[in-house]
């Protein structure tokens, strides 16, 4: 009985490992292998409108929702010291560093990163993929390839319009209703926040999430059982493991970036 | 496109070959197949049988565990990413679903290879498209979407799809399954005429017995892991072996036992109420 539970751990261990490798070798394929200009180029447009685009809508609410609850509990928490007029720095900071990389990323990995490992993980079942393959056409260079270089140019680009939207957000609800005075929120906001120190690390996280997101995503997705509940299960995993990835990778960064590495 | 060596007569050569899946099963025992030039071969046996195992391992999608599958001459499981994706462009295959890809519509499928592999102009693509899709009899479907397709209908498009490129060899995954008679009749027509005008080499995979042996030129059946018998269909309906026999007739029971595998039927009641 507990040699077969060893066996089980092992194979548990060995099953984990193995799917370690295959994604391991298909990032090297996608990084080997992109999409060439003529034919790729218009394939990632085409990505950059389903994936970053299409996910404006449910980055632009939440952002905006997210910098007006900040300003809202930071005012009534700042008031208490007096201290109202450093609300432009605490949003901006906390946004631009933590929450606008952060929700964007698990944002997307629910919006973007579910549909990719689904259309993927169907297009496997339909056979579209096998007989893509058996055309000559390469599946990795024509479908995964340019889903996965689609997601890293959207998720940059939309968690600095969560940043731009969600301080908006502040602004309306600190200074248009809380009557914090605008000045004071503008001029505190960019004598504190560093273009570099803030500014550039918020945009590299959010660049490392984006690829950690949708290759999880396109890998879910390509080595997905094709049946029915094997695509459901890989598009819950692309978002769960999409999702944890983005918040364990968080730390780890943020660890790396205030420099106690 | 270079042609492979004209003097071989024989287009896909299998030999000694024996395949296991991941999971340790095996699915071919020492199986020689050799798929004639020019000719309709068909490969029947049971479902489960691996048929469309043999099919995926010539397009070089499987690798065999032992032994040797080799196309135009080719070693297909040995190929470089590159060359095997430059013999591909000579075969084409016709899946059971059909894979058509449910984004775009049937010019545009049947467009796909011909835009993806040759510099052509859009009206030439345009003028072959049609002809693919006059030949399957559905150039008036162009602008349907796959959804909006029957499955026999699907079928043909995928068919104008796979010699989109004018290969030298065709399989067929199950053409017949699941058609009504006159999808069928069409289909088996199809099958026939395509072989014979553009010079093809076909491989049917399929259990429909009466349709396959009807346009197939030489037939091989695959029982438990090996070919149990091969020739013209007439000498195989003539064939006494058992095994044959029970397949070409559609014997419930035989060889290929009626009952799956189990322990006597007494241990099995005496085990209880125990769920598996």
């Amino acid at each position: 009985m507990s040699d077969n539970r060893l066996a089980l751990v092992g194979q548990f261990g060995i099953d984990n490992l193995r799917q370690f490798g295959k994604a391991g070798i298909l990032f090297y394929q996608m990084l080997l292998y992109p999409p060439n200009f003529r034919k790729g180029f218009p394939l990632v447009i085409q990505q950059v409108y389903s994936e970053g685009v299409l996910s404006l809508l449910i980055i632009v609410v939440s952002s905006l929702f997210i910098g007006m609850v900040l300003a809202l509990q930071g005012y009534h928490t700042l008031a208490k010291f007096g201290a109202s007029q450093e609300l432009g720095p605490l949003v901006a900071l906390s946004v631009v560093r933590e929450l606008g990389p952060v929700v964007t990323a698990i944002l997307f990995a629910g919006r973007a990163g579910s549909a990719v490992a689904a259309e993927i993980g169907l297009m496997k079942a339909t056979e579209q993929l096998s007989s893509m393959e058996m055309m000559a056409v390469d599946p990795v260079r024509r479908v995964i390839s340019p889903r996965f270089w689609g997601g890293f140019i959207s998720m940059p680009l939309l968690a600095m319009i969560f940043n731009a939207v969600a301080i908006y957000g502040a602004y309306l609800v600190g200074v248009k209703w809380l009557g914090v005075d605008a000045g004071i929120f503008w001029s505190n906001m960019q004598s504190s926040v560093e273009f570099h120190a803030d500014i550039v690390n918020g945009i590299l996280k959010s660049i490392v999430f984006g690829i950690a997101v949708t290759w999880i995503a396109v890998f879910q997705g390509y080595t997905a059982i094709p049946t029915s509940a094997g695509i459901a299960s890989a598009t819950t995993r692309a978002v769960v493991y999409g999702s944890l990835a983005v918040l364990g990778l968080d730390f780890v960064l943020t660890a790396m970036m205030i420099g106690e590495w | 496109m270079p042609k492979s060596d004209p003097k071989s007569d024989h287009l896909v050569e299998i030999n000694n070959m024996s395949f296991q899946h991941e999971n340790g099963k095996t699915v071919f025992h020492n199986v020689d197949i050799v798929i004639p030039r020019g000719k309709i071969t068909a490969i029947m046996g049971p479902s489960g049988t691996g048929k469309t195992t043999l099919l995926r391992l010539i397009g070089g999608q499987l690798t065999p565990t032992d032994g040797r599958v080799k196309v135009a001459g080719q070693p297909i499981h040995a190929l470089s990413h590159k060359k095997l994706y430059q013999l591909r462009k000579r075969m084409g295959m016709l899946f059971q679903q059909g894979g058509l890809f449910t984004h775009l519509n049937v010019y545009q499928n049947v467009a796909f290879p011909l835009l993806e592999h040759t510099q052509l102009s859009e009206s030439m693509i345009h003028t072959l498209v049609l002809m693919k899709l006059q030949m399957v009899g559905l150039r008036g479907a162009m602008h349907l979407m796959p959804n909006e397709l029957s499955g026999g209908m699907a079928r043909r498009v995928a068919l104008a799809r796979a010699i989109a490129l004018d290969p030298e060899l065709i399989m067929y995954d199950e053409p017949f399954t699941g058609q009504d008679p006159i999808s069928m009749g069409v289909l088996v027509k199809l099958v026939k005429t395509l072989n014979n005008s553009l010079n093809l080499t076909s491989i049917i995979v399929s259990h429909d017995v009466q349709e396959t042996m009807q346009i197939a030129d030489y037939v091989y059946v695959i029982v438990d892991k090996k070919v149990v018998g091969h020739g013209t269909p007439d000498s195989i309906s003539r064939d006494s072996s058992s095994e044959l026999q029970q397949f070409i007739q559609g014997l419930p029971d035989g060889p290929v036992p009626f009952d799956y595998p189990a322990m006597p039927l007494v241990n099995d009641f005496l085990q209880g109420g125990e769920q598996p």
